[in-house]
């Protein structure tokens, strides 16, 4: 009971947090120089000045800073966060219907990370300094300093263009019109590429957290205390370090939410994965502030959500946390 | 004579090359009989531990490993065993209890689950029996409700109760041999004598040989039939308690012997009080566990306490853990904040000074602390150690260094230890480098806290020597904290007992000792490890 009074404890600590969010990202975007009504009016050809401030009256971009934020803020608290005037359709609309091949993007990479950095750094840890060792060490460190978007191309070129394994992009194959189990492994053919590009640098992490944690396990008393039970090996690696040597690491994910929302803005333009990402970069590049502000906030949210998870799952995971 | 259990003959545990010595453990014999206690006794680094663990194949390989010789256990020699054959005898013929336990328990896991496991790995009882066992077991070791004891995880038991655990889990199987490395040195001394007396009872009960490691000769006197005694890995005596204890042969068990604080008052010209120097008036402090919403629960570590510490005397503060002994110590330098109350130095009030306000007082009162590895910044060199604290209240650095050699020459150190780093010292070492530390600013009032615990016995005595030494010389006021009282009785001139953060006796030490008038001080004088033979008497074996 008192861990569910604690969970919603920690809901409500995340309202403050995504309304101070609200307010960065408003007066962040408009320390930027230049608008969306200047970039309109370029693109047209004919960018007089009467034009532009005609484009700024209509989209309210003319009247003073505070009445602006108001009427952004209390918009906002409707799930109303904008226009955008380039894809002219609203903002909450454009983000939500993005939003679902994000997040399935963000689970998978996540998943494939943890669990494989985990297995990983296991292994490295319990063959430590024989030659499995060094070729996990000499892997990770490799993944590790390899920017997504090369290993993104890279993936294409071996496994879609010479191998023909994967599609090249996209989020399924629509001309097939695919249903049911059909639609499903036709999306995660689509998905293995980019959740690998975007999940092995966090994998390479998670396994040198993963094998320093277990080692550092591997000195503690409890762990000769199962030893002198008459405790096989294999047991007190699964049964004993692993649980305690994986909490750092879930701390490290946890924390790391953000930079994987930001990686994936990278990884799904290289392979036209439609989600927030791409959305993203397509705003940036066009100046949409109303949907950048829009996005931002989304992801924002996302980032405190994942947050939580984590917060709960280690509750879960580790009683000596107060609940 | 009851059966031999356990038999070590030639012992010997190689150590890797670049250690202080070729071997942990150099031809070590000992015999353990069935329902007898044997101590082995040594100072850190004598190899007892390792010795402990040899006979479980727990060494920490393959760097450390038995090199020769034979562990003859039950007939079986446990040396040449496989791993899987000596896993079968882990936890079910052999139980081990270790010195730390919190840190010996699985944190993530239930009491209950941990001590099941025993069950599940030598038996192949069902669950329900398991479970019933398990119950049965905590209450045999005394715990309060063990149905719920079970059920918790070890932060919320007590030291002791985590301890009563451990003995539980280790006895699960009533092993005929039970292995217990320093199981009470991280205990309070009431929480110590329980649990000596626990497994005296069940050991006896049992008929379980004990092999018992310790530092402790108090404890010796209090649970040993024989003891041993290792020095630097080499067996120099055993026998029975009382002949060691008695009529010590080697003059390795001498020194030792003669080194352990005893429970006497040592005659000392009594004190004449001077003005008071530090004082505490009506200090309170509570540690709150701070919630946004809810409120947290706080704990009172200090309620209202007031005490003065005179010119040239020693002023013990005594008490277990959570007492607020240190805490007072530190409020008292206002190294910690206070919530009410006054802290007076010299006659002037000191507690809402600001920290530039307060640095020419710092100068004043110095602290020694407990860890003498921790307290010590490892990448200065130990002339700069000493000498930071004058350079900041202004001695020109020359003359600084002149005097941070002189004063290692007055603790008992080689000047030209001053070009060396802390780690090229041993613990003993380190606390002199730390008191010439403190020394340094010529302070008027000396803070040590648990200056000794962390040192061997022949350490401690020095070091206790060195302050009483240098407080005479210097004419400085001591405030000593410390968890043991036969130290207090040693070096105090007066003495504090407290208890749930408040002083419940003071009084002279003479007097305190004579007649304790608080049931608590008299609980803590029982609880002494050893306390008949500490007062001097010899020990008889009771009959049988």
């Amino acid at each position: 009971m008192r861990r569910w009074r604690y969970f919603g404890y920690r809901l409500l600590l995340a309202l403050p947090v995504v309304f101070g969010i609200l307010i960065l990202n408003f007066f962040l975007i408009r320390l930027a120089p230049g608008d969306a009504a200047s970039v309109l009016a370029g693109e047209s050809g004919a960018a007089t000045p009467e034009y532009t401030e005609l484009l700024r009256a209509k989209f309210g971009l003319d009247r003073p800073l505070p009445e602006q934020f108001v009427a952004y803020i209390l918009a906002a608290l409707q799930f109303d966060l904008g226009f955008s005037f380039r894809n002219d359709a609203p903002v909450s609309e454009l983000v939500v219907a993005r939003l679902g091949p994000t997040v399935l993007l963000m689970i998978t990479a996540y998943t494939f990370a943890l669990s494989i950095g985990t297995l990983l750094g296991l292994l490295a840890a319990v063959a430590r300094n024989t030659w499995r060792d060094a070729v996990i060490s000499v892997a990770t460190l490799i993944c590790y300093a390899t920017p997504g978007f090369w290993l993104g191309l890279m993936l294409i070129v071996i496994f879609s263009l010479h191998l023909g394994w994967f599609p090249t992009s996209g989020f399924e194959n629509i001309a097939e019109g695919y249903e049911g189990w059909d639609r499903v492994l036709d999306v995660a053919r689509h998905l293995a590429m980019p959740a690998t590009a975007l999940g092995l640098f966090y994998l390479a992490l998670y396994t040198r957290v993963m094998r320093a944690s277990m080692l550092e396990q591997t000195g503690m008393d409890y762990v000769v205390t199962a030893r002198a039970k008459g405790q096989s090996e294999r047991r007190i690696m699964f049964g004993h370090m692993l649980r305690n040597a994986f909490l750092p690491v879930l701390t490290m994910a946890g924390v790391q939410a953000g930079n994987l929302i930001g990686g994936s803005v990278v990884v799904e333009t290289v392979f036209g994965w439609p989600g927030i990402g791409t959305l993203a970069f397509n705003a940036l590049q066009s100046r949409d502030l109303n949907l950048l502000l829009g996005i931002f906030f989304i992801s924002a949210c996302l980032v405190v959500i994942i947050n939580l998870i984590v917060e709960i799952l280690t509750v879960f995971l580790d009683p000596r946390i107060q609940a | 004579m009851s059966g031999i259990v356990l038999d070590i003959q030639d012992l010997t545990i190689g150590l890797p090359a670049g250690a202080d010595r070729s071997s942990a453990v150099q031809a070590m014999n000992l015999t353990l009989r069935a329902g007898e206690v044997t101590c082995l006794i040594g100072e850190s680094g004598s190899g007892k531990s390792l010795a402990a663990r040899a006979v479980l194949g727990l060494l920490p390989g393959p760097r450390v490993s038995v090199t020769s010789g034979r562990v003859l256990f039950e007939g079986q020699d446990l040396v040449s065993l496989s791993p899987r054959e000596m896993a079968k005898i882990r936890g079910a013929r052999i139980g081990m209890i270790f010195q730390e336990p919190m840190t010996a328990l699985n944190p993530l896991h239930r009491i209950g689950r941990q001590i099941e496991e025993v069950f599940r790995i030598h038996t192949t009882l069902g669950a329900t029996e398991r479970r019933a066992r398990v119950v049965k077991l905590l209450a045999d070791v005394h715990l309060p409700d063990p149905e719920k004891i079970a059920r918790s995880f070890p932060h919320q038991l007590s030291g002791g109760q985590r301890q009563r655990a451990m003995i539980a889990m280790a006895l699960a199987l009533d092993p005929k041999l039970l292995i217990a490395d320093e199981p009470t040195t991280a205990l309070d001394v009431t929480t110590q004598a329980q649990i000596l007396h626990l497994i005296h009872e069940l050991q006896r009960e049992h008929g379980t040989a004990v092999l018992f490691i310790t530092h402790d000769f108090g404890v010796v006197a209090d649970i040993a039939d024989h003891v041993a005694v290792l020095q630097k890995g080499v067996l120099v005596e055993s026998g029975t308690r009382d002949a060691v204890l008695n009529t010590p042969q080697h003059p390795y068990t001498k020194t030792l012997l003669a080194a352990v604080p005893r429970l006497v008052v040592p005659d000392r010209p009594p004190a004449t009080p001077g003005l008071v120097v530090l004082e505490s008036v009506d200090v309170r402090k509570s540690y709150a566990a701070k919630g946004f919403f809810s409120r947290g629960r706080s704990t009172q570590a200090l309620d209202g306490v007031s005490v003065q510490l005179h010119r040239g005397e020693t002023l013990g503060l005594v008490g277990e853990s959570g007492s607020g002994k240190s805490t007072l110590a530190r409020a008292m330098t206002r190294l910690l904040p206070i919530d009410s109350g006054d802290v007076i130095l010299m006659g002037e009030g000191i507690t809402h000074l600001s920290t530039k306000a307060m640095r020419p007082y710092r100068r004043q009162v110095q602290m020694v602390f407990q860890d003498p590895y921790a307290s010590l910044d490892p990448r200065q060199r130990v002339v700069d150690i000493i000498s930071e604290g004058p350079i900041i209240h202004g001695t020109p650095p020359a003359e600084a260094h002149a005097r941070a050699r002189r004063l290692l020459g007055l603790v008992g150190l080689d000047p030209s230890a001053a070009d060396r780093f802390p780690h090229e010292f041993s613990g003993g070492q380190r606390q002199r480098i730390g008191i010439a530390r403190a020394l340094a600013v010529e302070p008027d009032v000396l803070v040590a806290d648990e200056p000794v615990s962390a040192l061997d016995v022949s350490v401690q005595a020095q070091v206790l020597e060195l302050l009483a030494d240098i407080k005479a010389k210097l004419g400085i006021s001591m405030l000593f904290v410390t968890h043991d009282l036969r130290v207090a009785l040693q070096i105090c001139d007066r003495i504090a007992v407290m208890r749930h953060g408040a002083i419940v006796e003071l009084g002279p030490t003479a007097e305190i000792f004579a007649a304790p008038r608080h049931p608590y001080t008299r609980a803590l004088f029982d609880a002494v490890p050893g306390a008949a033979w500490s007062q001097g008497a010899e020990i008889l074996t009771p009959a049988e």
